[in-house]
C-alpha cells in the first residue's frame, strides 16, 4: 500500500530523535487519532536550519513523513521552511494513500509549531506563521483529499 | 513467509481446492436444471450442506442455507429476522464487541427505526447472560451475541444465554418469541459447535476461514424459523435465497469444514498449548504489554497484545519485513481512522487500542516459527519505542 519511498524512510528513519535545549521544539497530533509528532529545531545566528530530528507515535505515514519533512528543512532558513506544505511533504515520499494524507499535514504542522516555539522564545517574526492549534484538535475531520 | 492471521483468513486446503476443480471445469451445469449433469452438481451441493449441518450437530440438513460470504449469512439472519418481525417487536438487543458485519446490520435497522441495545462489555470483551436478561423487553424479537470475538478471541457464553431464552420464550409464547442468533464465524471448526446445546435459531459460518474458498458462507436457521430474504430470484437454498449456487464454493466449503471437524480436537489442543506459551513468553519478555481478552475463555489460536507507547501499523509493517504476516486494531490497518472498537468497548485507552497486535495460528502454525517470532518481536518494540514521543523509558 505505501511507495517504496515511504517504506524506506520508515525502515531506515533519518534524523529519528531530539534535541537537548532545541532553539524550536512543535508537538503535534493526539493519541485519540493515533498519530503523534514532535519535531525539534536547532537554528543558528543567521535563522538557519542547522539540524532537525523528530519523534513519532503512528503509523509508517507518521513516521515518513516526520522523517522526510525534517530532511527538507534542514539547511534552510525560518523563512523558507514555512514553504514547506504538506503537499511537498507527500510529493517528496511519492504519494501516500488517501487515507494517510493526514499525516502529512501533521507534519507541516509540526514543523510550524516548531518555528513557533522558535519565534516565541527568541521574539522573531515569521511572516504567515500562526500559532499552533489545540493540541486536542482532531485532524481526521478535515478534509485532505486535495493532494490526491 | 509465516502466517499469523487465520483469524483474518486462511489458505485454502489442498483436499477443498481439489474437491472444487471439477465443479469449475468440466462439471458445471445449473444444480436446478433437469439434465444428468445438473443432478450430479445437485447431489454435490447437498452432500456438502450434510456436512456442514453435522459440523455443527444441525438436526436436519435442509436447516442450511448457504450464502455468498459469512458476512451475507449475518446480514440475513438479523435483517431477515427484523423485517420478518418487525411488525410485532421492533427491539433488538446485540453486543458492542460484534464484527463489524453484526454491528453496521443493527445499526442500518437501527436507522429504519429499530431500537437497537448494544451491550458493553466487561474488561476480557464478555457479556454476560444477565446482562441481556436485564435488557428484555415485551417488544423484543432478537438477541444476537457472536460466539468468539474475532479480535480478542473471547468465548462468550451463548449456551447460557441460549438457556435463558429458552425459559422465557416458554413464558412468552411463540408470538412473542425472542429469536437467537449468533455469528459463530471465528468458532466454528476451531471449538465445539452445537446448535442444540447452544439454544440457537440462527448461526452464521463462513468458508474460508476454515480452509476453504471465499465467497461462500452459510445460515444456519432452525427448522420453523422465517426470516425474509435478503436476496429475491430463483427457487435456490428451498427458496429462502435466490442466486445459482456456486457449486465449485460450496462443494470447497463442504470438503473443508469435515477436515477441520476430524482434526479439531488435536488441532485445539496443540494450539492452546502454543497459545499459552506464546502469551507467557512476550508478556515476560516485552515490559510494558498486556493481553487483550479473556487469559483462558478464549479461541485455542488467538494472541491479542497491546504495547504500550507505540501503534499497531508499525509492528506489523517490521514484522512483514522479517517476514510475518499479523493483523493489529490499530487505526491506520484498519481501513478507517478509529482503533478498534472492540478494544475501546473493553475500556483501553485510545493510544492502547492503536497500539494491539493480533496472532491467529492455522492449521499448519509450527511452534518454531512462534519461536523465531520471539527472536524479532521484542527489538521491533524496542526500535518503535526508541522513535515514540510517547516513551520515557
Amino acid at each position: 500500500m505505501y511507495s517504496e519511498k515511504v517504506m524506506d524512510y520508515f525502515m531506515n528513519p533519518r534524523n529519528l530523535g531530539e534535541i537537548e535545549n532545541a532553539a524550536g521544539m512543535g508537538k503535534v497530533g493526539n493519541v485519540k487519532c493515533g498519530d503523534i509528532m514532535q519535531i525539534f529545531l536547532d537554528i543558528d545566528e543567521n535563522q538557519v536550519i542547522v539540524d532537525a530530528k523528530f519523534k513519532t507515535f503512528g503509523c509508517g505515514a507518521a513516521v515518513a513523513t516526520s522523517s522526510i519533512a525534517t530532511e527538507m528543512i534542514i539547511g534552510k532558513t525560518i523563512h523558507e521552511a514555512m514553504q514547506i506544505t504538506n503537499k511537498s511533504v507527500t510529493e517528496a515520499l511519492e504519494g501516500l494513500p488517501p487515507l494517510k494524507i493526514h499525516c502529512s499535514l501533521l507534519a507541516e504542522e509540526a514543523i510550524r509549531a516548531a518555528l513557533w516555539d522558535y519565534s516565541q522564545k527568541t521574539g522573531t517574526i515569521i511572516e504567515g506563521l500562526e500559532p499552533p492549534k489545540d493540541e486536542d484538535h482532531d485532524h481526521h475531520h478535515h478534509d485532505h483529499d486535495d493532494d490526491d | 513467509m509465516v502466517y499469523l492471521d487465520n483469524a483474518g483468513t486462511t489458505a485454502l486446503r489442498a483436499e477443498a481446492l481439489n474437491a472444487m476443480m471439477e465443479f469449475m471445469s468440466e462439471n458445471y451445469a445449473n444444480p436446478s436444471s433437469i439434465y444428468r449433469g445438473a443432478g450430479y452438481a445437485k447431489a454435490a451441493v447437498d452432500a456438502a450442506r450434510e456436512k456442514v449441518a453435522a459440523a455443527i450437530s444441525a438436526a436436519r440438513p435442509n436447516e442450511i442455507f448457504f450464502t455468498g460470504s459469512g458476512s451475507e449469512a449475518v446480514n440475513w439472519a438479523i435483517k431477515g429476522i427484523a423485517l420478518e418481525h418487525g411488525g410485532r417487536g421492533r427491539h433488538i438487543i446485540t453486543t458492542a464487541v460484534e464484527h463489524h458485519a453484526s454491528l453496521y446490520a443493527a445499526k442500518s435497522l437501527e436507522k429504519q427505526g429499530f431500537d437497537i441495545t448494544f451491550l458493553p462489555c466487561d474488561e476480557f470483551g464478555m457479556v454476560h447472560a444477565e446482562q441481556v436478561a436485564d435488557a428484555i423487553r415485551p417488544d423484543t424479537i432478537l438477541v444476537s451475541v457472536m460466539m468468539a470475538n474475532n479480535e480478542v478471541g473471547t468465548i462468550m457464553p451463548i449456551a447460557e444465554i441460549g438457556a435463558l431464552l429458552a425459559e422465557l420464550n416458554a413464558q412468552r409464547g411463540n408470538e412473542k418469541r425472542i429469536y437467537f442468533f449468533t455469528d459463530a464465524i471465528q468458532a466454528v471448526g476451531h471449538i465445539p459447535v452445537d446448535v442444540t446445546a447452544l439454544g440457537v435459531d440462527l448461526l452464521a459460518i463462513s468458508g474460508h476461514k476454515v480452509y476453504g474458498p471465499k465467497g461462500v458462507g452459510a445460515l444456519y436457521a432452525k427448522r420453523g424459523v422465517k426470516m425474509t430474504p435478503l436476496i429475491h430470484g430463483g427457487g435456490q437454498e428451498r427458496g429462502r435465497r435466490g442466486g445459482t449456487e456456486n457449486v465449485a464454493g460450496i462443494v470447497g466449503m463442504g470438503a473443508a469444514i469435515e477436515l477441520a471437524m476430524a482434526e479439531m480436537d488435536a488441532l485445539s489442543e496443540n494450539h492452546r498449548k502454543m497459545r499459552d506459551a506464546l502469551i507467557a513468553e512476550i508478556l515476560t519478555k516485552i515490559p510494558h504489554s498486556r493481553l487483550n481478552g479473556h487469559p483462558t475463555r478464549r479461541l485455542p489460536g488467538n494472541v491479542n497484545i497491546t504495547f504500550e507507547f507505540i501503534e499497531g501499523e508499525g509492528i506489523l509493517l517490521l514484522l512483514d519485513s522479517k517476514g510475518f504476516s499479523a493483523s493489529s486494531g490499530s487505526a491506520c490497518t484498519s481501513g478507517s481512522l478509529d482503533p478498534s472498537h472492540v478494544l475501546l468497548a473493553m475500556g483501553l485507552p485510545h493510544e492502547m487500542a492503536h497500539g494491539s497486535l493480533r496472532l491467529s495460528f492455522g492449521k499448519d502454525t509450527q511452534k518454531s516459527e512462534l519461536d523465531k517470532l520471539l527472536e524479532v518481536l521484542p527489538e521491533i518494540v524496542s526500535r518503535l519505542r526508541a522513535m515514540s514521543p510517547l516513551y520515557s523509558g
